[in-house]
This record gives C-alpha cells, sequence and structure tokens, in this order.
C-alpha cells in the first residue's frame, strides 16, 4: 500500500521537475548569498544555470500531455499538456531576459547588498507562473497567484530609497490583495454552488445540474476579476501605470510579458476546461451557455484596446507610454481569446511570442538609456537618435513592431489575429481593432519623432558593452526574422494548442 | 534572359544598395552619394533590358500564363488541420502591360531623384538608406502579383517616406509627416481587412488537386474558385463584397489621393524636399490607381461596372476642385502639388469608362504625369535652391535672367496643360474619347474638359507671374541651370517631347493587357449575372 503511495507519488513527482528544480535554484540562491555574501557576480551565473536546467525539462515534456496529482480518472491537480508547455517557455526565455537586464540595470546594482533577494524573488514569481499555467484547480491556481503576486509586491518596491518606487509597490499590494479577494469569493461562490474547486469536476457538474444563473455569472466575474487584474484589463488597470513607472524597468518588462502570460494562460484554461459542453467542431470551442463569453471578452477587450490606446497618447515619460501600450496589447490579445477558438488560441500564442521579444526590446533599451541619463522622460529623448544610433534605431524596430507594421514580426502577430476574428465573422470588431492600430501609431511615432525628427546640439554619450550589444540583437533577430519568415512560429504554436480537457 | 530573376532584382538591388550605404563611413560622404546613384542606375538598366524583352503581344491581368519575367516560389507554407487551413503564401512575380510602364517610370523618376538628391547636406547616410529602402517598397508594389506580398511592400514604403518627409523636409515638415503616414495607415487597414476577407473566399486548386485558401491575386480573380460560404463570395447571399469594394477603394484613393482624401498631399509635397516630392509625386501616387487597376477591377468586376459612375464622379471632382485649389495657390509647390490631384482625377475618368481607349489613357496619363509632375516639382526645386522661397508673388521676370531654365518650364508647363505635340496630350485626349465613349461616364466627361480650360489657366498665369514681366531687383544674382540641372530634366523633356509625337511604344506596350482587362470586365458582368440578379 505504502509502496503503491510512494510509486504514486514519485510517478507524479515527475510531471513537475521543471517546479522543482526552479524550487532549488531560489533555495541555492538564497544558501550562495548567505554564504558569499561579498560577492553577487554569480547569482545571474546560478539563476542562469538553473533556468537552464529547467528549459532543458520543460523542452522534454514538451509534446506530451499527462494530468499529474490525480485524485480519480481524469480529474487531476495539474495539467501538463501543449498548451502549458509552451507558456513555460515563454515564462523561462523572458526569465532569462530580465536576469541579464538586471546585470546591466543600474536600479538594481544600486542595492547590490540585497540582490540575493532579488533574484530568489523573481523565481518564486516563475514558479507561481509555472503552477499557474498548468492548474486545474481552483485552491492551486489561488496559492500560485499569490506566490506570483507576493514576489512582484516586494520586487516592484525593490529599491526602496526611491518615492515612486515605494509608492509602485504599496500601490500594487492594495489593488493587488483587493484584487485577489475578490477572486476567492468568486472562488468560495463557485465551491459553494458545484461543492468542488477542481475545473474537471465543476465542469461536469454544469453540464448536468442548472445553476442558478445569476449567482454564478457573479462567481465567474469575481474571477474574472482577478485574472484581469493579473493582465491589467480596464478596469481592473489601474495599478498597471504606477507600478510599471515606480518599478525598477527589468521588473517592469518582466510584469509586462511574463506575468501577463501566465495571467492569459490561466484565462484561457479557465474558460476552456470549466466550460467545455462537448468536443470542439471545426476549431471552435463549444461552451456551456452559462456566460455569453464571447460578449463578456469582447466588451472588455475593446474598451481595453481603446482605453490603453488613447491614455497613451498623452504620455511623456516612456514607462508609462509603454504601460499604456501594454494595456492596449493585453486588449488585442483578449480578442484571440474572444473568438473561443483554436484558430484564436493559436494567434493568442502567435502574438504573445512576439510580444515578448518587443515589449522586453523596448524596456531594455529604455532602461539603457535611462541608466545613463537618469530619466525615462520623452523630452530628454530629443535628438537622441544621432547620439546614439544604434540604440535609437533597435528601439524604432520594437515600436514599429509594437505597432504592426510589415515588415516586422509585430505584423505578424496582427495578422493572425485578425485573421481569426474574420474567420469567426467578427468584423466590426476587427476595424475597431485596426482602428486602433492607427491610434497607437501616434504614440509610437511619437517617440521615434523624439529621437529622430528633433535635433538638439547636446550630445550624449551612452557606451553599450558588447554584451548589451549581443542581447538587443538577440532580441531584434526574431522581430526581423519571424517578420518575413513566419513559419517556424506558426508550427511551433500549432503543435501546441493542446489543452488538456474536453 | 529567362531564367534570370530579373523583377527581383529590380526590387532589391536598393536594399542592397541599403547595407552598403550603412556600412560605408559617414565621412565618405560622395561614396554614399556614388553607390545610390549605381544602384538606381543599375536599376534603370535593368528596367529597360526589361522593356526590350517584352512581349507586346501578351495580357497578363488575370492570366498566370502570359505574364512576363514571373518568378514563383512558396514563401510560407503551414499545411494543417483542415479547421485552421491551410497558410500558403507565395513569393510571386510578374509584370503586364499594366505594370511595366509603371516599372520603367519608377526606375526613371528614382534614378533622377537620387541626382536631385545630390544637395542633401543633412544626415546623408541615413537620408540615401531611406531613399533606397524606399525604392525597394516602390518597385515591390509593381511587380507583386501575390496580395501579401503586395500589401508587405505597400507598407514597407510608409516608414522611410515619413523619416524623408520628416528629417529632411521643410519648417512644418512633422506635421506633414505624421499627416502622411496616419492617413496611409488608415487607408491600408482597409486594404488589410478586405485581403483577409479575400483569403478566406477564395479556394485556389494546389496541382496535387487539393484545395486551399489563397493570396495569390491571379487566383483571387477567378471567379469559380469562390467558396460557397465566404464571406466575400458572391456565392454568398449574405456576401459583404460592396463593403469590401468601397473599403479597397478608399484604402487605395487615399494614395492617389482622391477628393476628399487629398488633404494629406499639400502638406506632404510642401514640406518634403524637392527629390522626394518628385518620388512622392512621380511614383507614389500612382500606387493608388495601380492598385484599382490591379486589385480592385479584377477581383470584382461586376461592382467596378455597376460602380463606374461614381469613379467618374470622383474623377471629375478631383479634376475640377484640384484646378480651383491650384489657381488659389500662392505658394508654388503647393500649386503643383493641387494640380497633380487635378491630373490624377483624369486617371480616374479614363479607368472608369472601363473601355480600350479611357483605360489605355488612364495608364498612359499614369507615366505622363509621372514624368511631367516630375519635371515640375524639379523646376519649382531650381527655383527655391536660388531664391529660397516660393512665393509666385515675389518673382516675376525670370525669363530674361534664366532663360534657358524658362525654356524647361514652358515644356513642362505646356505639357501639364495638354498642348498637342507634348506628352500630356495624347493621354488626356485618349482619356477623354474614353470618357465619351461609354454611355455611363459621358455627361462627367463633357463636365470634366472644363479642367483643361482651368488647368490653362492657372498654368499659364503661374508662367506669367514667376517667368514674365518685370524682372524684380533682388533676383538679379540668380544663375540659370547647372550641368546637375541640365542631367535631371533633359531626360525628362526628351521623353515629354518623344511620347507627345510618337506614344505608340507606349501604348503597345499596354495594349494587350488593357483590351484584356476590359473583355475580363465585360465577361464578369456576364457571369455574376448569371449568379444573381443584380
Amino acid at each position: 500500500m505504502i509502496t503503491l503511495i510512494l510509486n504514486n507519488l514519485f510517478g507524479n513527482l515527475q510531471a513537475i521537475y521543471p517546479e522543482i528544480i526552479l524550487a532549488l535554484t531560489l533555495v541555492a540562491l538564497v544558501i550562495f548569498d548567505l554564504i558569499f555574501s561579498r560577492s553577487k557576480k554569480f547569482l545571474p551565473v546560478l539563476s542562469i544555470i538553473g533556468l537552464i536546467i529547467t528549459f532543458i525539462f520543460v523542452v522534454f515534456e514538451f509534446g506530451t500531455s499527462r494530468s499529474a496529482f490525480s485524485t480519480s480518472g481524469n480529474i487531476s491537480f495539474l495539467s501538463i499538456d501543449g498548451f502549458s508547455s509552451f507558456f513555460k517557455v515563454l515564462i523561462l526565455i523572458a526569465t532569462l531576459f530580465v536576469v541579464l537586464f538586471s546585470v546591466s540595470s543600474k536600479e538594481v546594482q544600486s542595492c547590490s547588498d540585497r540582490q540575493g533577494e532579488y533574484y530568489a524573488l523573481i523565481f518564486g514569481m516563475v514558479i507561481g507562473m509555472f503552477f499557474l499555467v498548468s492548474a486545474n484547480d481552483l485552491i492551486l491556481i489561488y496559492l500560485s497567484l499569490e506566490l506570483l503576486s507576493l514576489s512582484s509586491y516586494v520586487l516592484a518596491g525593490f529599491v526602496k530609497n526611491s518615492v515612486r518606487n515605494s509608492e509602485a509597490s504599496l500601490k500594487y499590494v492594495i489593488y493587488g490583495s483587493t484584487s485577489s479577494g475578490i477572486m476567492l469569493f468568486g472562488i468560495s461562490i463557485l465551491y459553494g454552488i458545484t461543492g468542488s474547486t477542481n475545473l474537471f469536476e465543476i465542469n461536469s457538474l454544469l453540464k448536468f445540474s442548472n445553476a442558478s444563473d445569476i449567482t454564478f455569472l457573479i462567481a465567474v466575474i469575481m474571477i474574472f476579476a482577478g485574472i484581469g487584474f493579473k493582465i491589467s484589463i480596464v478596469p481592473f488597470h489601474f495599478w498597471t501605470p504606477d507600478v510599471y513607472e515606480g518599478a525598477p524597468i527589468s521588473i517592469t518588462a518582466f510584469l509586462s510579458v511574463a506575468s501577463k502570460a501566465a495571467g492569459f494562460a490561466l484565462l484561457i484554461r479557465f474558460i476552456k476546461v470549466t466550460f467545455a459542453q462537448s468536443l470542439s467542431t471545426n476549431g471552435y470551442w463549444q461552451l456551456i451557455n452559462y456566460v455569453d463569453w464571447r460578449t463578456l471578452l469582447v466588451l472588455f477587450s475593446i474598451i481595453t484596446m481603446t482605453f490603453g490606446n488613447f491614455a497613451a497618447l498623452w504620455q511623456d515619460n516612456l514607462k508609462r507610454l509603454l504601460a499604456y501600450s501594454s494595456i492596449a496589447h493585453a486588449g488585442y490579445l483578449m480578442l484571440g481569446v474572444a473568438v473561443l477558438s483554436d484558430q484564436g488560441l493559436m494567434a493568442v500564442m502567435i502574438y504573445f511570442s512576439i510580444y515578448l521579444f518587443m515589449n522586453l526590446g523596448a524596456f531594455f533599451i529604455v532602461m539603457l538609456i535611462a541608466n545613463e541619463i537618469n530619466s525615462e522622460s520623452l523630452d530628454d529623448y530629443k535628438g537622441l537618435g544621432y547620439s546614439i544610433p544604434f540604440l535609437g534605431t533597435a528601439l524604432a524596430i520594437f515600436l514599429i513592431s509594437l505597432t504592426g507594421l510589415p515588415p516586422t514580426a509585430g505584423f505578424i502577430g496582427k495578422l493572425y489575429l485578425f485573421i481569426a476574428l474574420v474567420d469567426a465573422k467578427m468584423i466590426t470588431v476587427a476595424i475597431i481593432a485596426l482602428l486602433n492600430t492607427v491610434v497607437s501609431l501616434y504614440y509610437y511615432i511619437r517617440v521615434l519623432k523624439a529621437l529622430f525628427l528633433t535635433k538638439t546640439d547636446k550630445r550624449v554619450e551612452i557606451k553599450i558593452s558588447a554584451f548589451n550589444f549581443i542581447i538587443i540583437l538577440v532580441l531584434l533577430a526574431p522581430i526581423l526574422i519571424f517578420g518575413v519568415y513566419f513559419s517556424p512560429l506558426v508550427n511551433l504554436a500549432k503543435a501546441s494548442i493542446q489543452i488538456l480537457g474536453l | 534572359m529567362n531564367n534570370f530573376p530579373i523583377l527581383s532584382f529590380l526590387t532589391f538591388l536598393p536594399i542592397l544598395g541599403m547595407v552598403i550605404v550603412l556600412i560605408l563611413p559617414k565621412r565618405q560622404e560622395l561614396s554614399i552619394k556614388v553607390t545610390t546613384l549605381v544602384i538606381t542606375g543599375l536599376q534603370l538598366v535593368l528596367s529597360i533590358i526589361l522593356l526590350m524583352n517584352y512581349n507586346y503581344s501578351a495580357g497578363g491581368i488575370n492570366d498566370a500564363n502570359s505574364f512576363q519575367f514571373v518568378e514563383k516560389f512558396t514563401w510560407i507554407n503551414i499545411p494543417g488541420f483542415s479547421w485552421i487551413g491551410n497558410i500558403k503564401i507565395d513569393y510571386f512575380m510578374g509584370v503586364d502591360g499594366l505594370s511595366t510602364p509603371l516599372v520603367l517610370l519608377t526606375a526613371i523618376v528614382t534614378f533622377i531623384a537620387t541626382i536631385s538628391s545630390w544637395s542633401i547636406d543633412k544626415s546623408l547616410k541615413g537620408y540615401f538608406a531611406m531613399f533606397l529602402l524606399l525604392d525597394t517598397g516602390m518597385m515591390g508594389v509593381f511587380v507583386a502579383l501575390d496580395f501579401f506580398l503586395f500589401y508587405i511592400f505597400w507598407e514597407l514604403m510608409l516608414l522611410p517616406m515619413y523619416f524623408l518627409i520628416g528629417i529632411w523636409g521643410g519648417p512644418r515638415r512633422e506635421y506633414a509627416a505624421i499627416k502622411f503616414f496616419l492617413y496611409t495607415l488608415f487607408g491600408s487597414i482597409f486594404i488589410l481587412l478586405v485581403m483577409i476577407g479575400l483569403y478566406f473566399s477564395s479556394m485556389e486548386t494546389l496541382a496535387n488537386g487539393s484545395k486551399v485558401f489563397t493570396f495569390n491575386l491571379l487566383e483571387l480573380m477567378n471567379p469559380n474558385n469562390y467558396t460557397a460560404t465566404g464571406i466575400l463570395s458572391p456565392l454568398n447571399p449574405n456576401n459583404l463584397r460592396f463593403i469590401a469594394y468601397i473599403g479597397l477603394f478608399v484604402g487605395f484613393a487615399i494614395k492617389i489621393p482622391m477628393f476628399p482624401f487629398h488633404t494629406w498631399l499639400p502638406d506632404a509635397h510642401v514640406e518634403a524636399p524637392t527629390a522626394i516630392s518628385v518620388i512622392l509625386a512621380g511614383v507614389l501616387l500612382k500606387m493608388g490607381t495601380y492598385g484599382i487597376l490591379r486589385v480592385s477591377y479584377p477581383i470584382f468586376p461586376e461592382l467596378t461596372y455597376q460602380l463606374s459612375w461614381f469613379i467618374a464622379l470622383f474623377g471629375m471632382i478631383n479634376i475640377i476642385y484640384g484646378a480651383f485649389c491650384a489657381m488659389a495657390q500662392k505658394d508654388f509647390k503647393k500649386l503643383i502639388a493641387y494640380s497633380s490631384i487635378s491630373h490624377m482625377g483624369y486617371v480616374l475618368l479614363g479607368m472608369s469608362a472601363l473601355n480600350t481607349m479611357g483605360i489605355s489613357g488612364a495608364v498612359l496619363q499614369m507615366f505622363n504625369h509621372g514624368t511631367i509632375t516630375a519635371m515640375l516639382f524639379l523646376i519649382v526645386g531650381v527655383v527655391y535652391d536660388r531664391a529660397h522661397t516660393r512665393d509666385l508673388d515675389a518673382f516675376g521676370g525670370l525669363g530674361k535672367q534664366m532663360p534657358i531654365y524658362t525654356g524647361f518650364v514652358s515644356v513642362a508647363f505646356f505639357a501639364a496643360i495638354g498642348l498637342p505635340g507634348l506628352s500630356g496630350f495624347i493621354s488626356e485626349a485618349l482619356v477623354f474619347l474614353g470618357g465619351f465613349g461609354s454611355q455611363t461616364t459621358r455627361i462627367l466627361a463633357i463636365i470634366s474638359t472644363l479642367g483643361i480650360l482651368l488647368g490653362a489657366a492657372y498654368m499659364l498665369w503661374t508662367l506669367q507671374r514667376v517667368y514674365l514681366g518685370q524682372l524684380n531687383d533682388k533676383w538679379k544674382e540668380l544663375t540659370d541651370l547647372t550641368a546637375r540641372e541640365y542631367f535631371m530634366l533633359v531626360p525628362l523633356t526628351l521623353i515629354v517631347i518623344f511620347l507627345g509625337v510618337y506614344p505608340s511604344p507606349m501604348l503597345n506596350l499596354m495594349n494587350a493587357s488593357v483590351n484584356h482587362m476590359v473583355k475580363l470586365i465585360n465577361d464578369a458582368q456576364v457571369f455574376y449575372s448569371s449568379i444573381h440578379s443584380f
């Protein structure tokens, strides 16, 4: 009996090797930091080693799909499937870049005695995200979301001595805890209705019972609020500009990419697993009719992108501008979810893979420039394109890609999104989204205008180390290559759209 | 000759040039200029080689076999489950009688614009890099036969143009550049949507018999390829073809620019440096009308047929409105910009006639307007470089001070008016002959003849104000043309006179294709009315 349990346990532990490695790295980071407290040089090296080993394990399990920690039948806590592996890879790539960014970040380096915590907390976030993308149980979802949030609250305020930094952290904690409280309330209502916290069990109960519509809707919307907070959907976005502006740029980049990826993965799995009615035909998901997901999501997405784009028009701080731009992008991504089809899901995955590189790239260059001129204000960017042509050009390419103009990869992301929308006959929505793109051009181009169109006599010397030069090139490569040849990316996304469940 | 990928070379030579320019050190200003000149010169040579090997009897338009210098490879091919669809994009290039004149025009105008760029002195390297990138975009649009490829090239031009106007332009350059960018991007979102809509409405049959969705323009033109449920398929009773046609038309019309989407043009022209104005008026405006002829006409022939009266109406408005606006201008460059709007109206009018005469006139007018307007903008550039003002009232009597220059001016002005013996006359005459020949557009064509009168009025008035009369003492020091300016103006003048006296080479070039297009629209009318009664 005991051997059976042990075998079962070890069998299931195999499924979470990547998470275990991450946890071990976290512990190692803390211990190394204590032992070798003088030299912080090898902390990032250790982190990178941990990430690479994790990466190998994730790639190893790519393509397999299995449930882990199942209680009976297919009812399980975790799903290891193509979908979760894809998002884990994205999260790992983002983390890798953020660790590399942190090495050159002046803000992070200024708190050198606390760097052990910095890297350890990043790993805390990653573990949270990893569980989030494959969790099937509301309790596990809530716990991993909290792990993610708590680590990021601290990281947002990591540079304690700056006012805006502490402000960012405090705001983040207040908004975060409120929304997670609301989410927990929603979960408890859902538990009250169905008597289970497992998504599969809830799904099978929903299929055969008539839950009270209004209570159910309230519960779902409350859970949605919690997720919406993570992916900064309007009206749960209020923290975003302040936190993005106040946090160290490396963390801002991390929040805008990785934690958003985890949030989207959670949203998609939650919708698809909980509400699946029957096997999908034509790639369109057959969902239980309790909640009109499409209308709800389209509504939120349009409000989000329109708000994000219009608010960004007035921003003079580059970090804030990128914060609003990331809100707008959350809107576009949400539109992919709203299609509720595999085509839409594929569009979201392609969009996210590209968004990862272009957004990280834009934040990285803003960070490098801020390291030297201590400012992210658009006024201080005037004429910078002439004193630092390489950084200027690279930033221009990232921003053009964010706008979605060919021949950059950003266009491909948008293209797949619109293909999914047109295929679902959501023409009006597609037109609104495209008009939003035109609006977004205006604020991205404002940055280019400051960089290249205005000339000043003031010259800023920014030396880019070979290390940073290579990072930028590595970030630029996918933007330019996938812009003209996107087959590999699409094939990868296509191979990983499988979500365990109906 | 058959295996040499001449169109790819034509399109991507400038990219090679751009790379060289970017590698060259900043101080090597002369080598940067010479590189650009050599590249655009090579492009010109290639386009002449293309012309010499051109088969005048091949029609093209929707017939894949009669396209020439075709290059077709699979670019993106993702086979897959039926519900995700097989995404297949071809690298598909080829020319017919519609695109060859414009390829030639692009090569000529770009070469001359390179010479005109010699006087640029600010951030040379960036200028020529952007210039060459723009060149690739323009050439690509005219040779692409896959909608996706076409769209990529179409969008590729926006950014270089933004920078070329925004960095090297006049005092209000930032405003003009962003206005240009926003307007054209606004237009191209409609093109993008229609492109995706068409993609889901039409299926191409592959060699192995399987059917896939397609971006191939020629396959999209085949009415038998439509699926029953496609949103832009005529077989689908709830189809959105009408709206799609309007959207596509607006997308292209912004580029022409057609009234009421024309307001970006005067701003862009006034602020752009001379060379860029030349390219803008000489080549970029033609993309709008070329797009309509290449995409809208053969893919939506039945709607083209039904809406031809409206196209003619907008053509007429462009002609007359543009002419009136031109007459009211005090700025020399703005005057030429509005005259461009007026002259592009002739292209619209000719196209809308849907007969051989009218469409030939339209295509010829595109070419002629390209050369004549290039000349006009160079002429403005010459006087602006010397006097640093473009105020029409500030001048007078320049004819005495700069006699040779004024000679060129007269040729260009009279060509723009449409004086017999110069190229503008032939194309305008054909446009009107076509317009009168078609029942639908006859009345509009008659009203449009007013444009000739107005054109003569503002051109002659300008000639009088600037070049005749008393010489203003301020301009006593102005010198006549330099060698470089001869280089730019003489070839254009020769083309204008040659095509005015003997237009056959150009007309023969497009004849087969234009006939084919007219036949296609007439045939399609029969085909589509058999599907439903419109």
